[in-house]
């Protein structure tokens, strides 16, 4: 744990102030959630987690007893306690993931990395855990790497899109076999009338 | 099948911008001043007459939820906050909705609000979905703008603020009071009921809480009318419904089509059918991890609305539907939503603290057969000892699926236990 202290700055100071003056006063408390990650956004170079400096400052700036900001911490599992690496990949493991397939793609990555669930490698740029549904069930089986959802994956595309993210490359998020949502693959077959259809004809994107 | 123009979704594959000006061109924003001026009344009348009921999971008549709330304030505000905490496994329409058409959902909360006498709106967003609560900042940032949303929204007279609120991963928000609770900036640990939210909700204050897809809703059926909606569904199941199609189908997918449309009709028409076949399939989990299973002879014929699934002894829940083919370890597929709920107890009522640990414990033995065969019936037995015995439905929801799998497959599950002693003689 950082034994330095911890200050907001930047961007992650105005979003954490963007974010108490959504509440009414007298209720900043409202503003943990957000005040948690970006904390642990401001110290993505180190490790990507809450430290004890920055419990101390939330809990000053929203007027909360630390423990309660700790409490909360504790309770949300999108809030690290412990460094992570550059890279932390959440692979939803419930079920409509698991039967496209999700074990497959945890096995591919835990042999890719040599890691396994929970650990992180030694280079320090990739942590694998396996998470509950993630909200993309129509897209199985998928990951979350930082922010990113990537869907419809293989254990081939999966290691590919690892190999490309070490290399320092962006990899567009979403569908690796081409859908463009959740639409049915191959392409939509509702919403085909009028100006807006839904196809890649008149897909204004 | 649902004819386009019946579709409110218009955007739902995100193939046109989701902007302001694209969303106006598809229809948002019409003539919005026109139903506010209606008034409160009118808006709550409609909404009930649609028979619009809640697309979350409860199938609470969105309508009647508004009227709860006062009708004059005794100097407390009242909020609308709305759910958009997607986690219910199998569930992944919000998503499509927040990414593809912000919007609707953005003018539906007003239109909800002016229905419930609340000024101040909260969308709570659960927070791994980053991009899609980028989308709704920035489409709330355009409604601002354009004066669509604001003091004198839509130059209606009526003031009305909207914020969004980003979770960090917990089922459990989903859950009404939880949700209250981590807006507040607690743990999000379901309260007791009542007092209700639409008496003492967030910050104390007279509260609805509703899903995104029933406020997403709500501009179609007050545009179109409460008859419109009505014309869709058999009786107390009206409207037209996303459907998310995940697991063992050729293509698995969201879809909004009428209530009540044949689960078969479904999978078919939308989904490339079941993998292999429609002899294939094993058994299919029809709206979110929440509720049992039915068997392929219940799908042969069942409908997708409330009251056909509920008589076949499950529900529609989110009308997330788990597609299972023959091929699916089915004892495995349940334990692993026993994990699920175990996981995602808040640890506040014991019954639920304790026993998810305890089935999911006694469901992993059950997979490999190491068990004895009266361990099913004190498994059953364990499950009625959590279902109904505390605060919220997570104890429930965790009990049903264990319910559905010893219901409909008890002879593998005693299969699996005989086998596994014979391999150890």
């Amino acid at each position: 744990m950082s034994e330095a202290q911890f200050k907001f700055e930047g961007e992650y100071l105005a979003e954490v102030e963007r974010a108490i003056a959504k509440y009414p006063k007298g209720r900043e408390q409202s503003a943990v959630l957000t005040a948690l990650d970006q904390a642990q956004r401001q110290n993505h170079a180190g490790g990507h987690y809450v430290t004890d400096a920055a419990i101390d400052e939330i809990s000053r700036m929203l007027d909360m007893p630390r423990i309660r900001v700790l409490e909360v911490a504790t309770f949300f599992t999108m809030i690290n306690l412990e460094p992570v690496g550059e890279f932390h990949i959440q692979l939803c493991g419930t079920t409509p993931c698991m039967l496209r397939g999700a074990q497959d793609i945890r096995a591919a990555i835990e042999k890719h990395l040599d890691i396994e669930n929970g650990e992180t490698t030694a280079d320090k740029k990739f942590t694998l855990t396996e998470v509950e549904c993630l909200g993309a069930c129509s897209n199985a089986p998928m990951i979350q790497v930082n922010d990113d959802f990537y869907e419809d994956l293989t254990p081939e595309k999966t290691t590919w899109l690892l190999d490309e993210l070490k290399a320092g490359r962006t990899v567009e998020p979403g569908s690796a076999i081409g859908r463009r949502c959740s639409e049915p693959e191959g392409g939509p077959i509702t919403l085909q009338e009028g100006e807006f259809a839904q196809n890649a004809e008149k897909g204004g994107k | 099948m649902l004819q386009d123009k019946d579709r409110m979704f218009t955007n739902l594959y995100g193939y046109h911008s989701w902007s302001l000006k694209d969303a106006m061109k598809r229809g948002a924003w019409d003539n919005t001043k026109a139903l506010i001026e209606k008034g409160r009344d009118w808006i709550c009348e409609e909404v009930k007459s649609s028979g619009l009921r809640g697309r979350g999971g409860a199938g609470f008549p969105t309508g009647l939820k508004w009227s709860f709330m006062p009708k004059e304030s005794d100097g407390r505000p009242s909020y609308l906050v709305v759910n958009a905490d997607e986690s219910e496994p199998g569930t992944c329409k919000d998503r499509e909705i927040m990414r593809n058409d912000p919007h609707i959902l953005i003018e539906g909360c007003l239109l909800a609000s002016v229905g419930m006498g609340a000024h101040a709106c909260y969308i709570y967003i659960r927070g791994e979905f980053v991009y899609e609560a980028q989308i709704l900042e920035a489409a709330i940032a355009e409604a601002y703008e354009a004066g669509l949303v604001g003091k004198n929204a839509c130059k209606s007279g009526y003031d009305f603020d909207i914020y969004l609120h980003r979770g960090a991963g917990a089922y459990i928000c989903g859950e009404e009071t939880a949700l209250i609770e981590s807006l507040e900036g607690k743990k999000g640990q379901p309260r007791l009921k009542p007092p209700f939210p639409a008496m003492s909700g967030l910050y104390g204050c007279p509260t609805t809480v509703n899903n995104v897809e029933s406020i997403a809703s709500a501009p179609a059926i007050l545009r179109r009318g409460a008859d419109w909606f009505k014309g869709f569904g058999r009786e107390n199941n009206h409207g037209t419904k996303l459907f998310c199609v995940s697991g063992h189908v050729n293509k698995p997918c969201n879809v909004e089509e009428a209530m009540s449309i044949p689960l078969k009709e479904l999978l078919e028409k939308h989904c490339g059918g079941v993998r292999g076949g429609w002899d294939n399939l094993l058994a299919v989990i029809p709206g979110g991890s929440s509720v049992p299973l039915i068997t392929k002879d219940v799908c042969d014929t069942v409908l997708m609305d409330y009251d056909d699934l509920k008589e076949n002894g499950t529900g529609l829940g989110t009308a997330a539907v788990i597609v299972m083919d023959k091929s699916t370890d089915i004892v495995a597929a349940i334990a692993r939503l026993s994990y699920f709920y175990k996981h995602e107890s808040c640890g506040q009522c014991t019954p639920c603290r304790e026993g998810t640990g305890w089935m999911w414990r006694m469901m992993q033995r059950m997979v490999v057969g190491k068990a004895t065969v009266e361990e099913i019936d004190m498994l059953w037995e364990v499950t009625k000892q959590i279902e109904g015995k505390t605060i919220c439905a997570l104890g429930d929801a965790a009990a049903w699926p264990i319910q559905g799998l010893i219901r409909n497959f008890r002879p593998e599950l005693e299969r699996r236990i005989l086998e596994a002693r014979k391999n150890a003689a």
